[in-house]
C-alpha cells in the first residue's frame, strides 16, 4: 500500500489550492454544526424547563398557557386530588398561575419584544427547584414588586434591581433577579399572583403545576380528570408541555438548516471534486511511475480518497474549532408558539462533534471518489509518456 | 476578437472542471437568491402596508382586548375617516398543522377599511345577512378545496368550544401582494356566544384598524387617540400599520439576522470554488503566459486574458443560478403560501446576485493575476509541471 | 564587412539565493555578425540558458553591456523591452510551448497581434511562415494532433513570423527523435542560408551544433 504520508504530504505541495479546499469544507462544516447547536441549544432550554416529576394543567386544545383559562372552581376540584404530592407544610403541592405577555422596549437597539409576566404563588418556587433567587430579595405581599428572570434584566429596560417596569396601569419595581438556567423561566418576570390578577383584572388563572407523588401515576390520572365532564382541561407532563411549546420554531430551524447544509454540502463536495481532478491531472505522470513500480490501482485510489479525506477532515476541525466560538453567543427571538421573548445558547454537544466529522469524511469521500477511480484507471504506458 | 476567443476557448479547456465550477457557483447563486427572497417575503407584510391605516391595540400586551365602546371614542377624533375592528381567533381546523389566520370582524366597517381584500357585492350581502358566515381568502379556499356553501367546524382554544362556520365569500386580493390566505368571520358571532356562556369576555375586540385622511398627520392622530385613552382601564398603543407588522417581523429579528449571516457566507463558497479554480487553471498556464510575455505581450493583455476567463465563468455560473432560481421559486412559493403569502424575486435581489457574481469574477482572479504579471520570464518558461 | 549585430561586453550574470552569489557567467565577451549561424554548447549547468536569456532581454546582466542591434537592451525598462523584443526577437523552446487551445495558424499568427498589420495583412505573414517550415496543409490544427517534429516547427514559424532580427533556440532538438532533430536543423540552416537570418542555437547535442558555421564551448560560466 502506498504510505500515508505520500497523501499527506502532498497536501503540502500545491498550498494555495489546499488552503482554499480546506477553508471551504470549514465553512460547510461551521454552518453545519452551528444549525445543529442552535436546535440543540433550542431544545435544551425548552426541555431543562421542565421536571419529571410536575405535570401542568391547562384548557383543553389551548395549546400554550397564553391561550388557556382555568376557573377557579375548577382549579379547587383539581387541588382535591389524591395523586399530588404533598408540600414541606403538608399541603397539596400545587400552584395556580397566571400568564401574561407585555411588551418592553429593549436596552440594546430600538426594538422592543413580549415578555412573559407569571404570576405565582409560594408553592410556585417550590415546584421548581432550578428557580434561583441571585440578587437582590423576594417580593413582599400586598406590594407591587416582581422578580427578573436573568435573561429579561440584562436585556430589557427597566428590569433591573431597583428599576420599574410598567404594566396593568401600575409600576412595578424589581426587587430582585433569579436564575433559573438555560430554561424558558430566565426570560420571565415572576410576581404575586394576587397582585398580577387585581392588575390585570382577570379573575381566572392561566394554568395549574402540580408535583405528581409517582409518575406512573400520570396516565390513569390524566384519563380520570379529562373525561370529568366539570373539567375542560388537559394534563401535561411539564417536560412534554415544554418541549411542545417550541414545536414551531424546532421544525423551521431544523428544516432551514437541513436544506442549508444539503446546499451548503453540495458546494463543497464539487469544490473537493475539481481540486482533486486537479491532483490527479498534475500527478498523471507520477501515478503512471507509481504503477509502474508495481503499486495497484486499489493502491493509487486509495491514496488519493485518503488525500481527499484528510482535506475535508482538516476543514471539518477547523470549521468546530469556530462553531465552538458560537457557544459564547446568546440567541433571541419570538417564540412562534408562544408569542414569548425566548433567549437560549449555542450548544455543542459530543453528538454534534463527531457528527460533524462524519460529514466532513463523508462530503471528502463523496467529492473525491470519482477522481479517484479516475486515478486508479489511467494506462501506465500513456501516463509516463504525459508531460 | 482575438482577446475573446481565448478567453472562451480557454475556459473550455477543462471542460469537466469548468462544467463544475459552474455548476457549483450556479448552485449558490441560486441559494442565495432563495435566501433574500425568503428574507424579502417576511418583509412584504411591512411593504404591503397602507400608509393611511393605523392600528390600535392595547397598550399592556398585545393579546390584551379593548373594550368595543372605544369605536365611537376613535371614530370622534379629528382626521380619522373609518375606523373598524378585528379579533383574533387562533381555532384549530382539523390539525394544528392546518394553521391559517382567523379573524373576527365587523361586517358593517371591515371591508370599507381594506378595501384591498375584493368581494363580490352578492357575497357581501350574505356576510352580512347570516351570523355564522365567512369570507375566505381564494388562495386558503383552494388549499383545502373549500366553495361557497360548505360548512366547516373549528376548535376554538381562546374562545372554547366547537364553533360551525357557512362560508359565503371568497375575497381577491387587489395587488399582486394582497394576502388571500385569511379567514374573515362575523365578530358579533363570538361576541353573542360569549355573552350567554361567559359575560366577562363579551363586547372586547382584538385591535382597532383606522383610516386617516391624510397620512402625513398621521403622528398627530395616533398621539390623541393613545392620550384619549391615558388612564384608563385599557390604555391603547396606536401605530401606523406598517410600524405594527414591523414590530411583528422584529420578533424574528435574529432568525433573519441569522439568515443573512448565511446568504453572506454562500457569497464566501462562491468565491472559495471559483477562486481554486482560477488559481489552478494559472498555474497550469505559467509558462504559456512566460512565453507570452516574451513575444511582447504586456500585463494588461495578462489581466485580460485571465480577468476575462474569470469573469465569463462567474458570469455563466451567475445566469445559470438566476434561471435555476427562477424555476425553483414557483413550487416553493406554493409549498409554503400559507405562510408566505407573497414569494417574489426582488429586483434588487437579482441585482444583488449578478454584482455578487462580478465581484466573485474579480476577486478570484486577482492572485493568479498578480502572480502572472509578477513572475519574471525566466521563472515562468523554467516550470515544467 | 558584416556588421555586428550582437555584442556583449563584460557580462557577468549571478544569481543570489539568500546571501550566497551564484557566479552563473563571468566575464563574457561575445561579437556575432549579421547572418551568423552560430552554436553555443556545453554541459547542462554552464549558464548557455541564461546567456540566450540575456541575448533575447527576458533576463538583465548583473554587469556589462548587452547591444543587440545598435541598442544597449541591459538599459531599457520593461515596457520599452516588450516593445523591443517583439520586433527584434524569434524564440524557439525546448518544449515548444505552444498554446494548446489555438491553431498551428493562431500559434504563429499571436506575435503579429501587437502590430498594427491588418487581418489580410497577417494572414500574408502567417501563410508564408507555415509554408517556409513545410506545414501549409496543417494551419488549422492544434497542437495535440500535431507530431513533436510539427509542433517544433510550428514554433520556428511563430519565431520568424515578424520577421526579427534575431532567431534564438534553446535546445530546440531536446525532445525529439533523431529524424525529427535532423530536418528541425536542416530547416534552421535553410533559415540562415536562404532567408540571411541570424541564428544562435544553444545545445548539447554535437550533431544538432554540425549545421552551424561557428560553435563557441560555454564551460562554467566562461566562453572559450
Amino acid at each position: 500500500m502506498i504510505p500515508v504520508a505520500y497523501s499527506l504530504r502532498n497536501l503540502f505541495t500545491r498550498k494555495l489550492t489546499t488552503t482554499l479546499t480546506v477553508i471551504g469544507i470549514g465553512l460547510v462544516v461551521f454552518v453545519f454544526a452551528a444549525e445543529m447547536m442552535l436546535s440543540s441549544g433550542l431544545k435544551k432550554t425548552l426541555v431543562a424547563t421542565g421536571s419529571d416529576d410536575n405535570v401542568v394543567v391547562i384548557r383543553k386544545a389551548s395549546q400554550t398557557e397564553l391561550t388557556s383559562i382555568v376557573q377557579r372552581d375548577q382549579a379547587d376540584v383539581i387541588k382535591a386530588e389524591p395523586e399530588i404530592a404533598k408540600a414541606s407544610d403538608g399541603s397539596p403541592l400545587i400552584t395556580s398561575e397566571i400568564y401574561v405577555l407585555i411588551n418592553l422596549g429593549k436596552r440594546v437597539g430600538n426594538g422592543s419584544g413580549n415578555v412573559v409576566v407569571r404570576g405565582v404563588s409560594p408553592q410556585s418556587m417550590e415546584l421548581r427547584p432550578q428557580v434561583k433567587l441571585v440578587a437582590g430579595r423576594m417580593w413582599q405581599p400586598g406590594l407591587s414588586e416582581i422578580i427578573a428572570g436573568k435573561s429579561v434584566a440584562d436585556r430589557f429596560k427597566g428590569c433591573g434591581v431597583g428599576e420599574t417596569v410598567r404594566f396593568g396601569g401600575r409600576d412595578w419595581t424589581v426587587v430582585g433577579i433569579f436564575d433559573a438556567g438555560a430554561t424558558a423561566f430566565n426570560s420571565e418576570l415572576w410576581g404575586d399572583i394576587d397582585q398580577m390578577m387585581a392588575a390585570f383584572d382577570r379573575p381566572v388563572y392561566s394554568s395549574l403545576t402540580f408535583r405528581i407523588k409517582d409518575p406512573g401515576l400520570f396516565e390513569a390520572m390524566r384519563k380520570r380528570l379529562e373525561s370529568d365532564p366539570r373539567l375542560p382541561i388537559e394534563l401535561k407532563r411539564e417536560k412534554v408541555y415544554y418541549a411542545e411549546q417550541s414545536r414551531a420554531m424546532s421544525s423551521f430551524i431544523g428544516l432551514m438548516g437541513t436544506v442549508i447544509s444539503i446546499v451548503f454540502s453540495l458546494g463543497a463536495i464539487i469544490g473537493a471534486m475539481i481540486t482533486m481532478y486537479a491532483a490527479v491531472a498534475n500527478r498523471t505522470k507520477e501515478i503512471g511511475t507509481l504503477r509502474s513500480l508495481g503499486f495497484s490501482r486499489f493502491g493509487i485510489m486509495r491514496a488519493f480518497l485518503l488525500e481527499s479525506v484528510l482535506i475535508s477532515l482538516i476543514g471539518g476541525i477547523l470549521g468546530l474549532v469556530a462553531a465552538n466560538f458560537l457557544g459564547l453567543v446568546q440567541v433571541s427571538t419570538t417564540n412562534w408558539d408562544t408569542f414569548s421573548e425566548l433567549a437560549f445558547s449555542f450548544s455543542i454537544t459530543p453528538q454534534i462533534i463527531i457528527s460533524s466529522l462524519i460529514f466532513a469524511v463523508v462530503m471528502g469521500l463523496v467529492g473525491g471518489f470519482l477522481p479517484a477511480v479516475r486515478a486508479s484507471r489511467l494506462k501506465i504506458v500513456e501516463s509516463l509518456r504525459a508531460v | 476578437m482575438f482577446v475573446l476567443k481565448l478567453i472562451f476557448r480557454n475556459a473550455l479547456r477543462h471542460k469537466l472542471r469548468t462544467f463544475l465550477t459552474i455548476l457549483g457557483l450556479a448552485l449558490a447563486v441560486m441559494a442565495f437568491g432563495l435566501i433574500r427572497t425568503f428574507i424579502t417575503a417576511w418583509y412584504a407584510g411591512a411593504e404591503a402596508s397602507a400608509p393611511d391605516r393605523l392600528v390600535t391595540r392595547s397598550a399592556v400586551s398585545i393579546i390584551f382586548t379593548l373594550p368595543l365602546s372605544y369605536k365611537e371614542q376613535i371614530e370622534k377624533i379629528e382626521g380619522v375617516k373609518d375606523v373598524t375592528y378585528a379579533l383574533w381567533f387562533g381555532g384549530i381546523y382539523v390539525d394544528p398543522k392546518n394553521f391559517f389566520a382567523q379573524f373576527g370582524v365587523d361586517h358593517n366597517t371591515f371591508f370599507q377599511v381594506f378595501p384591498e381584500y375584493l368581494v363580490p357585492p352578492g357575497q357581501m350581502e350574505a356576510f352580512a345577512g347570516e351570523r355564522k358566515a365567512v369570507i375566505v381568502g381564494r388562495k386558503l379556499a383552494d388549499r383545502f378545496g373549500w366553495k361557497i356553501g360548505d360548512h366547516l367546524t373549528l376548535i376554538g382554544t381562546i374562545y372554547p368550544g366547537d364553533w360551525d362556520f357557512l362560508i359565503r365569500g371568497i375575497y381577491t386580493g387587489k395587488e399582486p401582494s394582497t394576502d388571500e390566505s385569511s379567514f374573515f368571520f362575523r365578530w358579533d358571532y363570538v361576541d353573542e356566544t360569549m355573552r350567554e356562556t361567559m359575560p366577562g369576555r363579551a363586547g372586547q375586540v382584538g385591535w382597532y384598524a383606522l383610516r386617516i385622511d391624510n397620512p402625513n398627520r398621521a403622528a398627530e392622530i395616533l398621539q390623541k387617540i393613545d392620550t384619549r385613552f391615558d388612564n384608563s382601564l385599557a390604555e391603547t398603543l396606536t401605530e401606523t400599520e406598517k410600524a405594527f407588522q414591523m414590530s411583528f417581523i422584529q420578533m424574528s429579528g435574529t432568525i433573519i439576522a441569522g439568515l443573512q449571516v448565511i446568504s453572506g457566507l454562500i457569497i464566501g463558497v462562491i468565491l472559495l470554488v471559483l477562486a481554486n479554480t482560477m488559481a489552478m487553471s494559472a498555474r497550469e498556464r505559467i509558462p504559456e503566459y512566460a512565453f507570452l510575455k516574451t513575444i511582447g505581450f504586456r500585463p494588461f493583455h495578462l489581466i485580460g486574458l485571465i480577468g476575462g476567463e474569470s469573469l465569463f465563468i462567474a458570469g455563466l455560473g451567475g445566469a445559470i443560478g438566476l434561471i435555476l432560481l427562477f424555476l425553483v421559486s414557483k413550487p416553493i412559493s406554493l409549498a409554503i403560501s400559507n405562510f408566505f403569502p407573497v414569494f417574489k424575486i426582488e429586483t434588487i435581489t437579482i441585482i444583488l446576485a449578478i454584482c455578487a457574481a462580478f465581484l466573485v469574477g474579480i476577486v478570484s482572479a486577482l492572485f493568479p493575476i498578480a502572480r502572472a504579471v509578477r513572475m519574471r520570464i525566466v521563472d515562468g518558461l523554467r516550470v515544467v509541471e | 564587412m558584416p556588421e555586428t549585430l550582437v555584442k556583449l561586453s563584460n557580462v557577468t550574470k549571478s544569481y543570489y539565493r539568500d546571501s550566497l552569489e551564484i557566479p552563473v557567467l563571468t566575464d563574457i565577451d561575445l561579437e556575432i555578425s549579421a547572418g551568423e549561424f552560430l552554436a553555443l554548447m556545453g554541459p547542462s549547468g554552464s549558464g548557455k540558458t541564461t546567456l540566450l536569456n540575456l541575448l533575447a532581454g527576458i533576463d538583465r546582466p548583473t554587469s556589462g553591456e548587452v547591444i543587440v542591434a545598435g541598442e544597449n537592451i541591459a538599459k531599457l525598462n520593461e515596457g520599452a523591452l516588450a516593445k523591443w523584443r517583439s520586433r527584434h526577437i524569434g524564440l524557439v523552446f525546448q518544449f515548444y510551448n505552444l498554446i494548446p487551445v489555438l491553431t498551428a495558424y493562431e500559434n504563429v499568427e499571436l506575435p503579429l497581434l501587437l502590430t498594427d498589420l491588418s487581418k489580410k495583412e497577417r494572414r500574408k505573414h502567417v501563410e508564408t511562415a507555415l509554408s517556409i517550415v513545410g506545414l501549409g496543409d496543417r494551419m488549422d490544427h492544434y497542437p495535440r494532433q500535431l507530431s513533436g517534429g510539427q509542433e517544433q516547427r510550428v514554433a520556428i514559424a511563430r519565431a520568424i513570423v515578424s520577421d526579427p532580427t534575431l532567431i534564438l533556440a534553446d535546445e530546440p532538438t531536446g525532445d525529439l527523435d533523431k529524424h525529427s532533430a535532423e530536418e528541425i536543423m536542416t530547416l534552421l540552416s535553410r533559415l540562415n542560408s536562404e532567408f540571411k537570418k541570424t541564428i544562435i542555437v544553444v545545445t548539447h547535442d554535437p550533431r544538432a551544433a554540425e549545421k552551424a558555421h561557428i560553435i563557441r564551448q560555454l564551460d562554467k560560466g566562461e566562453l572559450n
